[in-house]
Parts: structure tokens; C-alpha cells; sequence
């Protein structure tokens, strides 16, 4: 089971272990002061985004479980040429930014390749352990790129990259708001996957336009990796056919709306979420915050509220800020009012570790 | 550092503000160079890992950066095309703005 979480925040970086008595504390911090939007735990070490309020994203790594880091290089926008015309974002008609806004996914191969997603809506990857990187410029210049538009950011945006354990070739990336893109060569070529998703901030004849879906996040069952959950702006959508076709499911009770989706590592059937009450209501019905689940794919929900605060709870949970451990039965959890939680049951009962640290946007499970 | 030195008659004065010198170990140097550009691109020669701090992918200086010639502001923040006198002094600093 986990014994170590990373958690990113707004002012800084914290590990969060378990003790031998099975007690979870906060037992080190790191760039006090700075955003880390984004981690990433596996074969080639640690890595951490920031994002420096004035001196825009850097990338640092540890070889040796964040004792020690190193900056290294960041995923950085080639040079537009000059012939080359602005894509102009459909909803704001500005121009879309050709440089690194924001690091917003990072993802690693069983080998040590790293991918990760930005704002604008470039992806990267490196094959030297983040010391370099490379645009992915069959994405980025995909003629439907001009039908992409931010939602939540003012900029379209990568927040999502699956990795198919059978095949890591296959890369699925979830795109607020451009849908769910798919390379079954390594990122050479992309199909838009996103059939069945729907939209409600678009005219109805555009409802089901694949490629203006916002997939708030995108996972896959690492056991079962033709299943994916996406928790959309509109609502809970699976697939069962690696997004060939997608699925609308409805959690009535408190809602279907939120940003964070995870799913169970073995059992494709079993996902969490955190619900808000809807998109123009972003905080849980009634003050009270719980963890939605399902363990039959979505056909039922249950509401989980052990541990977690009922009354004046207005917590909200970012995208990334849900994390199971490879048992599917160890969970942490982040607000972004700072709150921290832990579940060692599969979310049936909670344990508040802090209600103080910065707001949460990310957690990942850094045992090795 | 063969453009830049410490003390030389003439030469341009460059300076970066603490904010900036808490990530990168930079000390104030006066460096030859007839406009902005050439005088931040002789520092970032030195220390290469200055200039993702200053300017951003694209070449420009961050949103959030301001860079001053004596009092005023520069007005190309694109292409630094600012030009120089000797014995100018050049600031960088992190704009007013975040939390």
C-alpha cells in the first residue's frame, strides 16, 4: 500500500507519509513559495513544475526521493515562424498564445519517457529524463487546434495524458475545451475520440461536437486499460472501448458535476469523484463535502461522508487532487481551501490529516 | 564573463532585483552593448539558466518582468531593441502583481 503522497499547492510542495504506527503527517516541504501545478513519480525520478508568479514554469527533478533537486529543462514553444498564421481562439477571438503558460499534466513511461501536457494546448515529451523536450507539432498543428477553446483557463489546455500499459505507444490526452485526442503511434498521428460526449455551453445542434468537449479529466484502469472515466464539465462519461464511444452516466445525488475523476488500478467498474452542486455553483450542496463512488460502473453512486465535514464544508477538489494507490484502497485528497484527507478504505471512512495547507492542486502516490 | 566586468568606465550597468537572484546567483555587472537586448544577451551568455527567468519562450520579456533603462521602462519588450548610452544603467525586476 502507499506510504508516501506528494502533494503540490499553490505556496509550495509537501510529502505526506505514513508512520510506522500508521499515523500520515506532513514530514517535508520544498520550493516554499512557489505554485507546483503538477508532479510526477516513476522510473526516470521525481519531478515537480513550478510556476513562479513572475518568472513563468521551471521543471526540477529528484534522483533521490526529493532529498536533493536539480532544475532542469522546461518544455518551451519553438519559435513561430513567421508565415505561419495565428490560431485564434473560437470563443474570445484572440489569438492563442504560441509559448508555455502553464504545465498541466506529466505523465511517464514504464521506460522512463516523460509526456506532458501545457496551456496552450501543446504537448511535450522527453526521452532524456526532462532535460530536454520536444513539441509534438502533429498535434499542434492539427487544423481542428482552431476549434479548441479555454475553459477554466483563459487558453485551451493538456490536463490530462493516459499512458496504455500494453502498448505505450497509445496515448489518449484530455483537452479543456478540445475533447479527448488519440495516437496509437506515439504521438505521430491523432484521432479525436470524444464521440458521445456532450456539451450544454454550446447551441444544441453543437452538443455532440467532439472536438469543443470539455473533459474536465480523463483516466484509465491501468488493469483494464480499455476503460476510461471522464468527469466533464457536463457531466460523468466511460468508456469501455478505449473512446471509441463514451457513456453518460447521471449521479443524482448531491451531482454529476465536478473536476476530479479516479479510477479503481484493477477494477474498471470502481471510480471516485468529488461532486459541486453544478458549474455555476462551484462548492458542495448544502455545505456538506463528500466523495462520490461507484462499484458497478457508474450504474449506482455511493455517497461517502465518514470523516469529511457536513456542515459548512465548502471545499472543492481540483482535477488532480484525488489519487489511489496501486491496492485501489489507499486515497488522499486535497482541497483548494487547504484541507487534507486520507482514506485507507477505498473513501468508505476519511481521516483528516491538515486543514491548513495551501490550496491543492495536486497529489500523487510517490511510493516506489 | 568576457563581456562582462565589474567596474569599467563607460560600460553599461546591469542589475537584477533579489526576487530574481533568490533563483539565480547573479551579482551586478557592467557589460558592453548597444541596446538592451545585446546587454541581457551577454549576461544570459555567462549564465544561461538566467534567461527563462527574464524572457519567455518566444524571446520577450515576461509578462510579469519589467526591465528599466535608468528611469523608464523599456518600450520594446519584444525585440529589446532599446538603445543604449554609456554608462546607462539597466534594472531588472519582477512586476507589482501576484499574491
Amino acid at each position: 500500500m502507499a506510504t508516501t503522497f506528494w502533494i503540490g499547492t499553490r505556496k509550495g510542495l509537501f510529502q505526506l507519509s505514513r508512520s510506522t504506527s500508521g499515523q500520515w503527517n506532513i514530514d517535508s516541504s520544498h520550493f516554499l513559495g512557489v505554485q507546483v501545478p503538477m508532479l510526477v513519480s516513476g522510473p526516470a525520478g521525481l519531478f515537480a513544475a513550478l510556476q513562479h508568479g513572475h518568472f513563468g514554469s521551471k521543471v526540477q527533478r529528484s534522483n533521490d526521493g526529493g532529498a536533493s533537486w536539480t532544475e532542469i529543462g522546461v518544455p518551451t514553444y519553438p519559435p513561430k515562424p513567421d508565415d505561419v498564421p495565428d490560431v485564434i481562439d473560437p470563443m474570445r477571438n484572440k489569438a492563442i498564445p504560441w509559448s508555455l503558460e502553464l504545465i498541466w499534466s506529466m505523465e511517464m513511461t514504464s521506460a522512463g519517457k516523460l509526456w506532458c501536457g501545457t496551456l496552450p494546448g501543446g504537448l511535450f515529451s522527453s526521452d532524456d529524463q526532462g532535460d530536454s523536450w520536444d513539441l509534438n507539432w502533429p498535434l499542434w498543428n492539427l487544423p481542428n487546434r482552431s476549434h479548441w477553446f479555454g475553459g477554466g483557463y483563459d487558453v485551451p489546455g493538456i490536463h490530462s495524458v493516459c499512458i496504455d500499459p500494453r502498448d505505450e505507444q497509445q496515448i489518449k490526452v484530455g483537452i479543456s475545451c478540445g475533447g479527448v485526442w488519440a495516437s496509437d503511434d506515439g504521438g505521430a498521428s491523432w484521432q479525436c475520440r470524444a464521440d458521445g460526449m456532450r456539451a450544454e455551453y454550446v447551441p444544441p445542434e453543437r452538443a455532440f461536437d467532439p472536438d469543443i468537449q470539455d473533459p474536465h479529466r480523463v483516466v484509465q484502469c491501468v488493469g483494464a486499460p480499455d476503460h476510461h472515466w471522464v468527469q466533464h464539465h457536463n457531466g460523468i462519461f466511460k468508456s469501455t472501448d478505449n473512446c471509441q464511444h463514451w457513456e453518460e452516466l447521471k449521479c443524482e445525488t448531491p451531482s454529476s458535476f465536478g473536476f476530479v475523476v479516479t479510477v479503481h488500478p484493477q477494477d474498471p467498474h470502481t471510480a471516485w469523484f468529488v461532486p459541486a452542486i453544478a458549474d455555476s455553483d462551484r462548492f458542495p450542496k448544502d455545505g456538506q463535502f463528500v466523495v462520490t463512488r461507484t462499484r458497478d460502473g457508474g450504474q449506482t453512486f455511493d455517497v461517502l461522508t465518514s470523516g469529511l465535514p457536513q456542515a459548512d464544508a465548502y471545499h472543492l477538489v481540483y482535477r488532480h487532487a484525488l489519487e489511489v494507490d496501486m491496492t485501489g484502497e489507499v486515497l488522499a485528497m486535497g482541497s483548494t481551501t487547504g484541507g487534507l484527507w486520507i482514506s485507507e478504505d477505498a473513501g468508505d471512512s476519511w481521516q483528516l490529516v491538515t486543514q491548513d495547507l495551501p490550496p491543492i492542486f495536486v497529489i500523487r502516490n510517490g511510493t516506489n | 564573463m568576457s563581456n562582462i566586468n565589474t567596474n569599467a568606465e563607460g560600460k553599461i550597468r546591469v542589475e537584477f532585483s533579489p526576487n530574481i537572484r533568490k533563483h539565480i546567483a547573479i551579482e551586478p555587472c557592467e557589460i558592453n552593448g548597444q541596446t538592451v537586448r545585446e546587454v541581457l544577451e551577454s549576461v544570459f551568455e555567462s549564465v544561461p539558466e538566467l534567461r527563462g527567468y527574464v524572457l519567455d519562450d518566444q524571446g520577450a520579456v515576461r509578462q510579469h518582468v519589467t526591465v528599466f533603462v535608468n528611469d523608464d521602462t523599456i518600450r520594446d519588450r519584444e525585440q529589446l531593441t532599446d538603445p543604449l548610452a554609456a554608462n546607462d544603467r539597466v534594472y531588472v525586476f519582477q512586476a507589482l502583481s501576484g499574491g
